[in-house]
C-alpha cells in the first residue's frame, strides 16, 4: 500500500476540475480464439459533479471501460495499458480540487486500496437490476453490507442509514422493503434499490452501466429523473453508459463516443449534437428518428455491422463502414487523437494525422 | 492537453497486410473464414468444436478400437474364450520377449517362455517359475482354432499367437481353469459393449417416444409421465435391478437372459433420456427460431423435423454416449452378483465374478486387475467421449 | 413452510402406494413361489409334518389366491399392525429380520451422504475457484476415475490391498467379540472403526458426480452479475465468494443430493454384498434368489420408502435455504 502511494503521488497532474481522467486505456482479453482488444485507446475526463455519457453500439467496449475503472474486468481480461487517474477525496472533506491523485490502473485489483475505492469512492450500478442483486439475500442485507464495508458503524446505525437511503431513492414503505427479497420487487424498485446501495457510501463518482435499458419507458424516465435529483443532492459525478442518444440528450454534460474500444470523439453535449466531427458520430445522430419525419421515410442506419472482435480492421477501425473513407489512408493509419479545442477531441484522419491531409495537420499541437 | 500517438511515416504505415501482426487476415482471408463459419452446417460446426477436445478425440479412437474388438473378437483373441489347459491353472502373466539370445548372438524372434510349477502340499496352490529353456515363438497372423467370422467366412487366422496353437501363452495370466484372460476379456467385449448399445437403443426408443409425447402434448399427459419418471428415479436402481433380474426364469437360455437383462436396464435407463428429450423439446419450443418458423406458417411436422429435430439430435447423441457406460457398469454389477449372465457366457461382469474370493485374488491378482482395467478404461473413454460430444453439441454456446 | 411440508407429505401418499404395489408385483414375477421350491425339497422325504406345515402356510398366505387379494392381505397387515408377514426361509416374522439391517443401511447411507457432501463441497469449490489450475485438473481426473469405477470393484480393490499389505481381511461392521453383543459404547466405537471403509467406497461414486455438479454450478454463479455487484462494492474476494456464489451454488447442489440418495442406497447394497456387511444387501440378495417373497418385498418397499423420506428431507432443506422455492410454489396455485 505504501508502495502504491509513493508510486501514485509522483504521477502527473490532473486538470483542476477533473475527478477522473482515463488516458489511452487498453483492456485486452487473451482468449483461445485470439486476443480481443475490448478497449484499445479510450481517453476521456470526468469533471467534478457533472455527467459524462459514453455512447456507442453494443460491443464497443463501453462496459469494459467502466469495469476497467473499478478493476473488476472478468477473467481473463486485464488492463494492459494507459492510466486511470482519480482524485481521491478524504472522507468527510468537501468535494474540491484537493485530495491525492491515484492511478487506478496501477493498483492491485485485489488490494486493499482498490477495494476501499470500489463502492466507497466510486460506486457502480448495472443494467439488469434483477440479476445484479443476489436473489437469496434481502435488499436490506445487501445495502447494510455495502455500508459496513466502508464505514465502521454498528448494525443498527447501518440499518437506519439503509432505510434512509432507500427512502431517499423513492422506495415507498422503505422500512418494510428493507426485508424484501429482490424477486418481490418490481424492476423499477429493484433499480432504485441498486441506486440506494450505490449511494449508501456517498461516492464521488457513480458509474451507471445502462441502468435503464431493461426498464420500460415510464420507469426509465423516473429513474433518470431520480438520478438527476440525487446528483444535485449528493454532488457526485456520474458516468452514464448508454446506447440511447435520447438519454444522452437528457442527461449529459459531456459526451464520449466509442467505437471498437476506441474513443472516436468527445466534447460537451451541445457541440456533439450540433457540430459532430467524426463520421461515426454523424452516422449515429442520423439514425435517430425525429418527430417531423414522414411516415414513409426509411430510418437511416449505419451500413455494415460492428466487425468481429477477433478481426479488427486495419487502420481506422471505422473505415469499412465510413462514408468518407479515404482508400490508402484510413485502412493503413490508426488515427491519432486530435484536439479541436479545450474539451473537444476527435480521432479521424479527416481532421489530421494522415500525411496526405496535411492542411489540417497544424491543428494538431 | 494533447495525446498524439506517434504519427507513422508513410512507408511504415503501408505494411503488407499479410505480415502485420494483427488484423492481417482482416479483409481477404478472415472474411472467407468467417463466411465459412456462418454457412457451415451444424454437423461441421460440431466436428470443428469436437476436434479441439483432445481427450475426447483420443477417447473416440479408443472406443472405435473397442468396438472393432467386438466385431472381430475371434480374430483379435489368440485363443477361444473356453480353451482351457489344466496344466496351467492360475498361470501368471508372461512377458513377451522380442529377441532371443542364442549361441550365434541375438536374433529377432518374438517368443514367450514356458512354465515350471510346484504345488504346495497343503493348499494345493501352485507356484510358477519361468522355464528359460522352453521357447515358444509368437508371430502375427498365425493359424489357430477355426472360427466363422459373422457366421460367413470360415478361417483360422488370428492377429497374433504362438506358432504352435497348443503352446502356453498367457500374456495377462490364466484363470483357475487355465484359460487365457486376455482372450476372455476380448470375447467379453462382445456382451459387455453390445449390452450397452442394445440397452441404450431400447431406452432411447422408450425415452424418445414418451419424452416426445410428454413434451409435445404437455398438460396432464406430461404430468402423468413426469410422475412416472420421478417415481422410477426415486427408487434405488440396484435393488430394483436385482429384484427384476432374480425374476428371470431359471430355465431361460443365455440369449434370453441377455435380452432380459437389457430390458431390465432400460427400465431405469429410459427415464434419463426421456427427461433430456422433453427438456430440449420444451426449451426449443420457446426458441426464437422456432417461433419464427411457426409465424412464417411452416407446417407443424416440418417445424418438428426440419427445425427442431436437427437441433437436438446432437444432444441426444451426447446423452446416449453418456448412457452407455452406465449400462456397462450395471451389467457388470448384476453379473458380479450372479443375477445376470453366468458361465459359460463371457462378459466382463462374469469375469469379475471369478474375482470374489479375496485370499485367492491376493495370489492371482491378474484375475481381478485385467478385467477391471478393461471396464474402467472403456467406461472412462465413453464418458470423455460423451462429454466432448455434449460440449460440441452447442456450437454457438461458449 | 409448514404448509409446504404438509403438501409434500400429501403428494407422498400415492407414491408410497405405488412403491408398495411395485414391490409386491416384482416379487410375484418369478414363476412358482417359495412353497413349491420348499415342497420339492421336502417331498422327497415324504415328511407328513412338513406337508401339514405347508398346508398351514398356504392357507395363511393364500398363495393360490389372485394378486389383488394377496396384496391386500399383505399391505393391510403392514399398515394396521406393522406385520410384514413371515420369512419362509428363516421361519421368523419379517419385521424381526429387517429392522436391524435397515437401521444399519440407513446409518451407512446417511454417513456416506454427509461424507459425500463434505468432500464434494470442498473439492468442487476449490476446482471452480481455481479453474484450470493443476489441482482442478487433478480432481477432475480423480472424479472421472471415481465415476468409471463400479463400487464393488473399488471394494474388491480395497479389500485386496488391505489383505495384501496389512494381512487382514476387511469386511463386516463389527469385530467378532461385538457381533452379538448388546449395544454399548464399546460396540459403537467398534462400529465406527469398521464403518469408514464402506463409507469411503460408497461416497467415492457419489462424490465424483457431485463434485462435477458443484463445480459447474459454482462456475455459473461466479459469472453472474450479482457477483460483479458485490465486487464493485469493494468486498474481499473470499468473503464475496462465500457469501454470494457459494451460497447460491448450494441450492442446485442440494436439490441434486435428492437424486444421489437412491444412488447411495444402491451403492450401499452392492458394497455390502462384497464386504458382507450385516445390512440389507446380502439378505436381500439371498431373499431374492430363494423367492422368500415377504422378506424381499418388505426390503424393497422399505428401501423405497426410506429413499423417499431422504429425498423429502433434502427438498425441505432446499426450501428452507432458498426463499424462492416456496414463493414459486405458492405463486403457482
Amino acid at each position: 500500500m505504501v508502495a502504491e502511494s509513493v508510486q501514485t503521488s509522483a504521477s502527473p497532474e490532473l486538470d483542476h476540475d477533473s475527478l477522473l481522467s482515463v488516458r489511452a486505456l487498453q483492456t485486452h482479453f487473451p482468449l483461445d480464439q485470439g486476443l480481443v482488444k475490448a478497449v484499445d485507446g479510450a481517453s476521456f475526463d470526468i469533471r467534478q459533479g457533472t455527467t459524462l455519457c459514453v455512447v456507442g453500439e453494443s460491443g464497443c467496449g463501453k462496459s469494459v471501460t467502466a469495469r476497467s475503472i473499478l478493476q473488476i474486468v472478468d477473467r481473463p481480461g486485464r488492463v494492459v495499458g494507459g492510466e486511470i487517474l482519480f482524485r481521491r477525496q478524504r472522507r468527510g472533506a468537501g468535494k474540491g480540487p484537493d485530495g491525492e491523485i491515484v492511478d487506478l490502473a496501477a493498483l492491485d485489483p485485489k488490494g486493499a486500496q482498490m477495494r476501499r475505492i470500489r463502492g466507497g469512492d466510486i460506486a457502480m450500478i448495472f443494467q439488469e437490476p434483477m440479476t445484479s442483486l443476489s436473489p437469496v439475500h434481502t435488499i436490506g442485507n445487501q445495502i447494510v453490507e455495502a455500508i459496513q464495508l466502508h464505514e465502521n458503524v454498528s448494525n443498527r446505525e447501518a440499518k437506519e442509514r439503509a432505510v434512509e437511503v432507500l427512502h431517499k431513492v423513492g422506495v415507498p414503505r422503505a422500512k418494510q422493503r428493507f426485508d424484501s427479497y429482490p424477486f418481490e420487487l418490481s424492476g423499477g424498485l429493484r433499480q432504485r434499490a441498486m441506486i440506494a446501495m450505490a449511494l449508501s457510501c456517498n461516492p464521488a463518482l457513480l458509474i451507471a452501466d445502462e441502468p435503464t435499458t431493461a426498464l420500460d419507458v415510464t420507469t426509465q424516465a423516473q429513474i433518470l429523473e431520480l438520478m438527476r435529483e440525487l446528483q444535485d443532492d449528493y454532488g457526485m459525478a456520474i458516468m452514464f453508459i448508454t446506447h440511447d442518444l435520447g438519454v444522452v440528450a437528457e442527461m449529459a454534460d459531456d459526451v464520449v463516443v466509442m467505437y471498437l474500444g476506441m474513443t472516436v470523439e468527445r466534447g460537451d453535449v451541445v457541440s456533439i449534437f450540433h457540430d459532430p466531427q467524426h463520421p461515426y458520430t454523424r452516422a449515429l445522430l442520423r439514425s435517430i428518428p425525429t418527430m417531423g419525419m414522414g411516415t414513409r421515410t426509411r430510418l437511416n442506419t449505419i451500413k455494415g455491422m460492428v466487425p468481429d472482435p477477433y478481426d479488427r480492421p486495419h487502420g481506422c477501425p471505422f473505415h469499412n463502414r465510413c462514408g468518407e473513407y479515404m482508400p490508402g489512408t484510413c485502412d493503413q493509419i490508426v488515427p491519432p487523437p486530435i484536439d479541436l479545442d479545450e474539451h473537444r477531441q476527435v480521432r479521424c484522419l479527416l481532421h489530421g494525422g494522415a500525411p496526405s491531409s496535411g492542411v489540417r495537420n497544424e491543428v494538431n499541437t | 492537453m494533447t495525446h498524439v500517438e506517434p504519427a507513422p511515416d508513410t512507408t511504415g504505415a503501408r505494411v503488407d497486410p499479410d505480415t502485420s501482426p494483427e488484423g492481417s487476415s482482416a479483409v481477404p482471408g478472415g472474411t472467407k473464414r468467417r463466411n465459412n463459419l456462418y454457412t457451415a452446417s451444424q454437423w461441421r460446426l460440431m466436428w470443428w468444436r469436437f476436434r479441439k477436445h483432445k481427450l475426447a478425440m483420443v477417447s473416440a479412437i479408443f472406443v472405435v478400437f473397442v468396438y472393432l474388438l467386438v466385431l472381430f473378437a475371434e480374430f483379435f483373441a489368440p485363443f477361444h474364450s473356453s480353451d482351457f489347459d489344466a496344466e496351467y491353472q492360475h498361470a501368471p502373466p508372461q512377458s513377451l520377449h522380442l529377441f532371443e539370445e542364442t549361441d550365434d548372438g541375438t536374433r529377432f524372434n518374438p517368443h514367450v517362455k514356458g512354465f515350471d510349477y510346484e504345488s504346495d502340499e497343503e493348499t494345493w496352490r501352485r507356484t510358477y517359475t519361468t522355464d528359460e529353456s522352453e521357447i515358444y515363438p509368437v508371430r502375427p497372423f498365425v493359424h489357430g482354432h477355426e472360427y466363422e467370422l459373422f457366421g460367413l467366412i470360415t478361417t483360422d487366422i488370428h492377429l497374433f499367437g504362438p506358432t504352435d496353437p497348443d503352446a502356453p501363452m498367457y500374456l495377462f495370466g490364466a484363470d483357475r481353469n487355465g484359460r487365457d484372460i486376455l482372450s476372455r476379456v476380448i470375447y467379453g467385449t462382445q456382451i459387455s459393449m453390445s449390452i450397452g448399445v442394445v440397452g441404450v437403443v431400447l431406452s432411447l426408443v422408450l425415452g424418445i417416444v414418451l419424452g416426445g409425447v410428454s413434451g409435445y402434448f404437455g398438460g396432464w399427459i406430461d404430468s402423468a409421465i413426469q410422475r412416472v419418471i420421478e417415481f422410477v428415479r426415486s427408487l434405488p436402481e440396484i435393488p430394483l435391478w436385482m429384484a427384476l433380474a432374480a425374476a428371470l426364469p431359471q430355465s431361460w437360455s443365455q440369449v434370453q437372459v441377455y435380452f432380459g437383462i437389457t430390458v431390465i436396464l432400460s427400465i431405469v435407463g429410459w427415464t434419463t433420456l426421456a427427461r433430456v428429450v422433453r427438456g430440449k423439446f420444451f426449451s426449443l419450443r420457446e426458441e426464437d427460431f422456432v417461433t419464427a418458423a411457426v409465424l412464417d406458417g411452416v407446417s407443424k411436422p416440418r417445424v418438428i423435423f426440419r427445425h427442431m429435430l436437427p437441433s437436438f439430435t446432437s444432444h441426444i447423441i451426447a446423452a446416449v454416449t453418456l448412457a452407455i457406460p452406465a449400462m456397462i457398469l450395471a451389467e457388470t454389477a448384476l453379473s458380479f452378483l450372479g443375477l445376470g449372465l453366468t458361465e459359460p457366457t463371457v462378459s466382463w461382469g462374469v469375469l469379475l465374478r471369478e474375482a470374489q474370493d479375496i485370499p485367492s485374488i491376493a495370489h492371482t491378482p491378474w484375475v481381478l486387475i485385467v478385467p477391471a482395467v478393461a471396464v474402467i478404461t472403456t467406461v472412462l473413454a465413453l464418458n470423455f467421449l460423451g462429454d466432448g460430444l455434449r460440449d460440441a453439441a452447442d456450437p454457438y454456446n461458449k | 413452510m409448514l404448509k409446504y411440508i404438509a403438501r409434500r407429505l400429501l403428494v407422498m401418499i400415492p407414491t408410497l402406494f405405488a412403491i408398495s404395489l411395485a414391490s409386491f408385483f416384482i416379487i410375484q414375477l418369478p414363476p412358482g413361489d417359495f412353497l413349491t421350491t420348499y415342497a420339492a425339497g421336502m417331498g422327497a422325504q415324504d415328511n407328513i409334518i412338513a406337508r401339514e406345515q405347508l398346508a398351514v402356510l398356504e392357507e395363511r398366505y393364500g398363495l393360490d389366491e389372485p394378486f389383488h387379494v394377496q396384496y391386500w392381505r399383505w399391505i393391510s397387515n403392514i399398515v394396521c399392525c406393522g406385520d410384514f408377514g413371515q420369512s419362509f426361509e428363516w421361519n421368523q416374522p419379517v419385521s424381526s429380520l429387517i429392522w436391524d439391517r435397515l437401521t444399519l443401511t440407513m446409518l451407512l447411507a446417511v454417513v456416506s451422504t454427509l461424507f459425500t457432501w463434505l468432500v464434494a463441497f470442498l473439492i468442487g469449490t476449490y476446482s471452480a475457484v481455481r479453474q484450470y489450475s493443476l489441482g482442478d485438473y487433478f480432481w477432475t481426473f480423480i472424479g472421472f476415475i471415481g465415476l468409471a469405477t463400479p463400487n464393488f470393484l473399488l471394494a474388491l480393490v480395497l479389500m485386496y490391498i488391505s489383505f495384501r499389505y496389512f494381512g487382514q481381511s476387511v469386511g463386516g461392521l463389527f469385530s467378532p467379540e461385538y457381533q452379538n453383543a448388546p449395544w454399548s459404547l464399546g460396540k459403537a466405537w467398534d462400529l465406527f472403526q469398521h464403518l469408514w471403509i464402506p463409507v469411503v467406497i460408497i461416497a467415492t461414486a457419489g462424490a465424483a458426480s457431485t463434485i462435477r455438479i458443484m463445480r459447474a454450478n459454482l462456475l455459473d454463479e461466479l459469472h453472474r452479475p450479482y457477483t460483479t455487484t458485490a465486487r464493485a462494492k469493494g468486498m474481499q474476494e473470499w468473503r464475496l465468494i462465500a457469501k454470494y456464489p457459494l451460497r447460491l451454488a448450494l441450492n442446485p447442489f442440494i436439490s441434486t443430493v435428492g437424486w444421489t440418495i437412491p444412488t447411495l442406497v444402491s451403492g450401499e447394497i452392492i458394497v455390502s454384498v462384497v464386504l458382507d456387511l450385516p445390512t440389507t444387501g446380502p439378505l436381500l440378495l439371498r431373499a431374492l434368489s430363494s423367492q422368500d417373497m415377504y422378506l424381499a418385498g418388505s426390503f424393497l418397499m422399505m428401501l423405497g420408502v426410506l429413499t423417499l423420506i431422504g429425498t423429502l428431507l433434502s427438498d425441505i432443506l432446499l426450501a428452507w435455504l432458498d426463499p424462492r422455492i416456496q414463493y414459486e410454489k405458492a405463486g403457482r396455485r
